[in-house]
């Protein structure tokens, strides 16, 4: 159970959040204008590092606000959490 | 074996409180602090249960949580299935029998120890009071920290600091990310499962003995050195009156001197460091000889009813490495102790960490031709020779010997077994010492029944929460059959005079098609979304637009994945300019607000809308049917029901029956309906209004029948996830025109624009009573081709219309809406149904119903 800081509220379990997938993909200004397989790279296509990985999470059971965090997949731990309107730490 | 009981001595027992129990059909007693080991022996109990594979005769090893040969099953006062002797505290009127092999449950429940899960936050959780836990547990008190100490044992060996708490009978089953530790505390009456969060774990959880292997190294009366001496000194119990000892380290020093002073006599000691070594055992059901072998050669035969066994220390580390401890293979102690690895808020210390254990010779096994019953580990019935032939089998790692001989992966969890088993396969492959260390530990740390997991989570009232409607008694009242969705108890029919489920639907869709019917709709999901940006944010999450609504009617919509495939649906109500009533499906309403925060916050945080859950604050009573104007009109209302001032898709607000209502001109039977929207507080008074009024209550069951006879279709049941408007024949509800919206790019892609998806269609099979099955798979001829069958599509809704007197379908099909008039077979079970392929909509498809 991992331990997830909200950058809202504070250190919560991990049972009190909801994982949200990788972070910094924006919704296309204008996805008509993308060809198919843009489209598909935007839809489907996803980075599986091993390392440092920008990620969303929202506290679903708790203040209800999406948040970003960056997390190492390789040992589970949590490098920082920011908010949505946050840069990420370098 | 003669075990018996001290006439004084014991540091954990009350000889002033004797305990009566029964094992095996035996009254026995023992006293308040015994174990039901301790009292066995002290009973001169040697045979506790038999072998599961090879029946033979076991005893009792250790003194704790690394039994690997003892287990009974406990039926009073508190059932458990399979435990070791060695962690039941004895207590009045305890009933026990050996039980090898694995538990059985009894045909009926038994009574199982109530238990709740609670929750501790600390700074500093403490497993075990192992050597070392005191220095670390004392600074973090100095320092004002919370400490929790939790220890396996009813007691602690030693005093412990002011300011302390502590769980005796309590083991920690494993540690997970962050300082998150489950632990099991034992107590009397019941059984509690704590969640710690801990800023820092300290694990002070000492260290086991290692057996040695040596044909029959399995008989009653050869036990654990460092367990004789405990229960000399801490039961009062003296295992056997001559004892040889057979060890690789010092530490069995202090077990030949307290067996002396108990007034036993050590006839041997058969040091494998100088030479000698154990090769056998006398005695079919306990020791009655022990034979050794010298450093020359010579043999001889000692006289013993009791084998004290020393093959060295494993630190208890299995916590550690289960949360990514690594382990070390260390030549003085001839084990693997933690290497310093693992999370930064976990400190393995004393001897867990290897610190003050024993020097001891690298020694595993008496070599012997014979190694059939040099057994490795006691509960799987398994050898020195099974873990060679698995070696030889072409195994290497021990991971792979573990999984083909199971050694490991009994109650004890290869306590015992592990280092034995890693070092001879070691050897057999030729490698080094250390070379590849005992297998992986993972939680739980010792067995945990089912019912302390589940806590208080269990019955039909705390097991999951049940959602009801404000009108749920008037349901029960009437003898409504429930169902569940989601968490939600809906009325599936309310049957009357003894009738079934197909009788009493055929008469509720009857009522609603020709008189009127009542449902209790409250469950539908409701969001308010209000703001000066609500119109926009709407025309982004549903395919059609929702900003050129008026205020007052009503608009059906579709919300699409980013996939394009339908996600739920609903109506949108403008109540405001500024204000929309949405519904959603019943199972769907967490997730569609879940997607509307998400959008507005991640995507689109410039637009000015916030979203309410209302699902709660709103009672629905949906009136439907030929006479429903008639049944509303008799209610009282001051809402002209007239169609000209209240057409289809309109809402008006008004009272009905003297309280306030929003009035809904929707349906979802294609019969003249009104949905009567009000107060929970007044859902009880207007349901009973209704029913007074002559309309005739329905269930689920029927919803179903009257919207799949419209071709309406129900998200979750028509389509998975793989579905689009268009499969459903439902394009119109798309407007392309508007601008973008979520899934829109999706819908031209180029597999959503394959003509040969599957398609909404109805089926109408040619024998009018036969119900394909739901699920079946569609396919082109009556008889089955051999497999591969091509599949064509598959049935999604199956009901018998009483208003069409037969039965019907709804199926995805390939193709299908090019398929009307064809002919397909459903098979299910080896059988066919031949069916006519349809439009969708059976009854009534010129819509000429819906205003009355």
């Amino acid at each position: 159970m991992l331990l997830v800081r909200c950058p809202w509220c504070g250190p919560r379990d991990e049972i009190e959040f909801r994982y949200g997938g990788q972070a910094g993909l924006t919704y296309p200004a204008d996805p008509e204008a993308l060809t198919d397989d843009e489209w598909a790279d935007y839809l489907f296509m996803r980075d599986n590092p091993k390392g440092p990985f920008r990620e969303r999470w929202f506290h679903t059971a708790g203040c209800r606000r999406w948040f970003n965090a960056v997390r190492d997949t390789a040992t589970h731990r949590f490098v920082a959490t920011y908010r949505l309107d946050e840069e990420p730490p370098p | 074996m003669t075990g018996r009981r001290l006439p004084d001595g014991g540091s954990r027992l009350d000889r002033s409180r004797p305990i009566a129990f029964t094992f095996d059909g035996r009254e026995l007693t023992g006293f308040e602090g015994d174990t039901l080991a301790s009292a066995l022996l002290a009973n001169g109990v040697d045979v506790v249960c038999r072998s599961p594979i090879l029946g033979r005769p076991r005893g009792i090893v250790s003194a704790g949580v690394e039994e690997s040969s003892a287990f009974v099953v406990v039926s009073e006062p508190w059932f458990e299935p399979i435990v070791a002797a060695t962690m039941v505290n004895l207590v009045d009127g305890l009933t026990a029998s050996g039980r090898a092999g694995v538990g059985v449950l009894p045909a009926d429940p038994p009574r199982t120890k109530p238990s709740m899960h609670r929750h501790a936050h600390v700074e500093v959780l403490v497993v075990g009071s192992g050597d070392g836990w005191l220095a670390a547990a004392e600074e973090a008190v100095r320092r004002g920290d919370r400490v929790l100490l939790v220890e396996r044992e009813p007691w602690l060996a030693g005093g412990a600091p002011d300011g302390l708490t502590i769980l005796t009978n309590a083991t920690a089953l494993g540690l997970y990310d962050d300082g998150y530790a489950i632990v099991h505390e034992r107590g009397p009456e019941r059984d509690t499962l704590w969640h710690v969060r801990a800023g820092r774990v300290i694990l002070a959880t000492g260290a086991h003995e290692r057996p040695i292997a040596f044909a029959d190294d399995d008989r009653p009366g050869v036990m654990l050195a460092g367990a004789v001496a405990r229960y000399v000194r801490e039961f009062g119990v003296l295992p056997g009156e001559r004892a040889v000892i057979f060890t690789t380290n010092d530490s069995t020093h202090e077990v030949s001197e307290t067996l002396t002073d108990a007034g036993a006599e050590i006839p041997f000691v058969a040091d494998v460091r100088e030479g000698w070594a154990v090769t056998g055992i006398e005695g079919d059901t306990h020791v009655e000889a022990v034979h050794v072998v010298g450093p020359g050669g010579e043999r001889r035969t000692v006289e013993a009813d009791l084998l004290a066994v020393s093959g060295g220390w494993n630190p208890t580390a299995q916590l550690s490495r289960a949360i990514g401890g690594g382990l070390r293979y260390d030549e003085a102690l001839a084990t693997y102790v933690p290497d310093g690895t693992g999370p930064d808020w976990l400190e393995v210390v004393g001897t867990a960490a290897g610190d003050g254990l024993p020097r001891s010779a690298p020694y595993w096994y008496t070599p012997a031709d014979d190694l059939s019953m040099h057994f490795v580990d006691l509960q799987r019935d398994q050898t020195v020779q099974d873990v060679l032939d698995a070696v030889g089998g072409g195994l290497r790692s021990v991971e792979h010997v573990k999984r083909a001989t199971y050694i490991g992966t009994a109650i004890d969890q290869g306590r015992t077994s592990g280092v034995l088993t890693a070092e001879i396969v070691n050897a057999a492959l030729g490698w080094e010492l250390g070379a590849q260390g005992p297998t992986n530990a993972r939680p739980p740390f010792v067995p945990v029944p089912f019912s302390v997991l589940a806590g208080m989570d269990r019955g039909r009232t705390l097991l999951d929460p049940k959602r009801t409607t404000p009108v749920h008694e008037a349901h029960v009242e009437r003898g409504a059959v429930f169902e569940n969705v989601g968490q939600w108890l809906r009325p599936r029919y309310f049957p009357e005079g003894g009738e079934d489920l197909e009788r009493a639907v055929a008469r509720e869709c009857l009522a609603v098609r020709t008189a009127t019917g009542a449902l209790d709709a409250s469950t539908l999901g409701k969001i308010e979304v209000v703001g000066p940006d609500a119109a926009v944010f709407l025309d982004r999450m549903y395919t059609n637009r929702m900003s050129n609504l008026s205020v007052g009617s009503i608009r059906y919509g579709f919300m699409l994945g980013l996939d394009g495939m339908v996600f739920d649906d609903g109506v949108a109500m403008r109540l405001a300019e500024d204000r929309y009533l949405v519904t959603t499906t019943t199972g769907g309403a967490a997730a569609v607000l879940d997607r509307f925060e998400e959008w507005l916050q991640t995507e689109w945080p410039d637009l000015r809308v916030s979203c309410t859950s209302v699902t709660e604050q709103w009672a629905v009573v949906a009136v439907g049917g030929p006479g429903a104007r008639d049944v509303v009109t008799d209610l009282g209302t001051d809402v002209d029901l007239a169609v000209e001032a209240f057409p289809w898709m309109t809402w008006r607000e008004g009272t009905i029956t003297g309280v306030p209502c929003r009035v809904c001109r929707v349906s979802f039977h294609g019969e003249l309906s009104y949905e009567l929207h009000v107060s929970s507080w007044h859902g009880r008074h207007v349901w009973d209004a209704v029913v007074r009024a002559g309309a005739v209550p329905y269930g689920t069951e029927a919803m179903h029948v009257l919207r799949a006879e419209k071709g309406y279709v129900i998200v979750g049941q028509e389509t998975d996830g793989t579905v689009t408007p268009d499969d459903l024949g439902m394009g119109w509800i798309v407007n392309p025109s508007k601008g973008d919206f979520v899934g829109k790019r999706s819908l031209v892609r180029a597999d959503t624009l394959r003509n040969d998806r599957k398609q909404l269609v109805a089926l109408l099979p040619s024998d009018p009573t036969a119900l394909p099955v739901e699920g079946a798979q569609l396919v082109g001829s009556a008889e089955l081709p051999e497999p591969p069958v091509p599949m064509l599509g598959h049935v999604t809704s199956s009901y018998r219309s009483p208003i069409l007197e037969r039965t019907f379908a709804l199926a995805m099909l390939k193709d299908g809406r090019a398929m009307h008039g064809a002919t397909v077979w459903a098979a299910s079970g080896g059988e066919t149904i031949a069916c006519e392929v349809t439009g969708p909509v059976v009854y009534d498809p010129e819509d000429g119903r819906r205003d009355g």
